[in-house]
């Protein structure tokens, strides 16, 4: 099985590398949305949980439970799916339902960790702002919240880096990301192992130098206390 | 200025405040003493309403802050609080913390508030220290900025929870000075406190607090020469020796 691995990397590369590069562009691009979009939701998610309007918080915390308590690969399904029919003005690309899931997904975890962030500046810190006379609003704009992006910006790089690998479930649709590409090399060459390890490399590569260079800014961040 | 009328605070089922009807003048210098756990913190706290008391009322110059229609954060500007753990901004650097609420709240433009945070500085010996994060600061020194920065409100009145307490015994003494200095300058001061040398020699008067109550109060000389109260004395008895 082994006898020619070299030489079918070789050529799958040298064949396909067009292919495998689009999929490292999909993939990023994919999980950029997904984190992007997800932050923003994930952050108004948060402050939702927070608000004083019972409905809110139970509505926030609800979507939250149910997002991270059922699978991706579901909430793909369901959302390819669903959305068409749901929205069938709107004409969604599968691209676009897709993202969507990964972002809807996203955001439920971005909320957890925008809540610890906030949850992690020691108390007295809004007791001695609310102390002075700052309202609500001020003691969390002024004072937890550049306090809060310390704890919060880390995490936040290490969700991108979970991302990257689960927009591998997208692949399920053709969506054109590396996992997509390992597929369609895997169809044209009956190579299973080759693309295999040239994809997984790749997605290593991608996670473990990202993973660096956010520890590194987390140690610049932390210096900066 | 301060009027606490039958006040309780329970948490949980634990009763920390058992009915306490105080009143405090202005110019007061008071000091809170007693065990941990007697409801001093408990309190003070109550004062600014950091802690929302369970029933009774805290009147303010002539306000019942506990009133639904009352803007609580107005009158917050008036009372100063300053905490045992500090409690300064480390995101902002030691002159940042002093003007951020002034210039908030509009009570002053940037420029007057750096004005007077400079002066500040100078009064608590921080002045080369303005440009830095608090987080090159000693304890002491960061006392001193949080006190300050109280004091940047224009308060009527200050309140100190045990400020002291979380220093290292050599910074004691600098934290101390400036309290004093603040009491030598008429600022009412209600001050929780296991320092009782210093209760002694700059209260007004002196509360005894204990099991949420206050058991006795009076002069500094007749609480710690003489305490009529037999929980007064085994108290003082303790921590004096």
């Amino acid at each position: 099985m082994f006898t020619n691995f070299g030489s079918n990397i070789t050529r799958a590369l040298t064949k396909y590398w067009g292919l495998f590069l689009e999929g490292i562009g999909i993939t990023l691009l994919l999980s950029f949305i997904t984190v992007f979009f997800g932050t923003i939701i994930g952050s108004i998610l948060a402050l939702m949980r927070r608000s004083r309007i019972k409905a809110v918080s139970v509505f926030a915390v609800g979507y939250v439970e149910v997002i991270r308590g059922t699978p991706l690969l579901l909430q793909l399904y369901l959302f390819y799916f669903m959305l068409p029919d749901l929205l069938p003005f709107m004409n969604l690309s599968k691209f676009a339902c897709v993202s969507i899931a990964l972002v809807i997904n996203s955001s439920a975890y971005v909320c957890e960790i925008v809540r610890a962030g906030i949850q992690a500046v020691d108390p007295g810190q809004a007791e001695a702002a609310r102390t002075l006379g700052l309202n609500g609003r001020q003691t969390m704009l002024r004072i937890v919240m550049p306090q809060a992006i310390k704890n919060i910006l880390p995490a936040l790089g290490n969700e991108f880096v979970t991302v990257i690998k689960e927009t591998s479930l997208a692949s399920t649709f053709f969506v054109g990301d590396l996992m997509t590409a390992y597929a369609t090399v895997r169809g044209s060459m009956y190579l299973v192992i080759e693309p295999l390890v040239i994809v997984g490399i790749i997605y290593f590569v991608l996670t473990f130098s990202l993973s660096k260079l956010i520890s590194k800014f987390e140690r610049r961040l932390k210096a900066s206390d | 200025m301060i009027e606490t009328i039958d006040l309780y605070k329970d948490f949980g089922s634990l009763r920390v405040l058992n009915g306490i009807n105080e009143h405090i003048e202005k110019g007061e210098v008071i000091s809170i003493i007693g065990p941990s756990g007697s409801g001093k913190s408990t309190f003070l706290r109550c004062l600014n309403l950091l802690e929302i008391p369970t029933s009774g009322s805290v009147i303010f110059e002539g306000v019942n802050l506990m009133d639904k229609n009352v803007d609580i954060n107005l009158h917050r500007q008036k009372m100063g609080m300053v905490f045992q753990h500090f409690n300064v901004f480390p995101h902002l650097t030691v002159k940042q913390n002093i003007t951020l609420a002034p210039v908030l709240l509009k009570k002053r433009t940037q420029q007057e508030a750096d004005k007077y945070a400079d002066e500040l500085l100078a009064r608590v010996g921080l002045s080369d220290k303005a440009e830095e994060h608090p987080r090159r600061l000693s304890g002491g020194q960061k006392q001193r900025l949080a006190i300050v920065r109280a004091l940047a409100m224009d308060p009527e009145v200050m309140l100190f929870d045990e400020p002291t307490s979380a220093l290292d015994p050599e910074m004691v003494g600098e934290v101390l000075a400036v309290i004093k200095s603040l009491v030598q300058g008429g600022m009412t001061c209600v001050i929780v406190t296991h320092e009782m040398g210093f209760a002694r020699e700059v209260s007004s008067r002196v509360l005894f607090m204990d099991e949420g109550k206050v058991q006795e109060q009076g002069s500094p000389d007749e609480i710690f020469t003489n305490p009529q109260n037999p929980r007064t004395k085994a108290f003082l008895g303790k921590v004096l020796r």
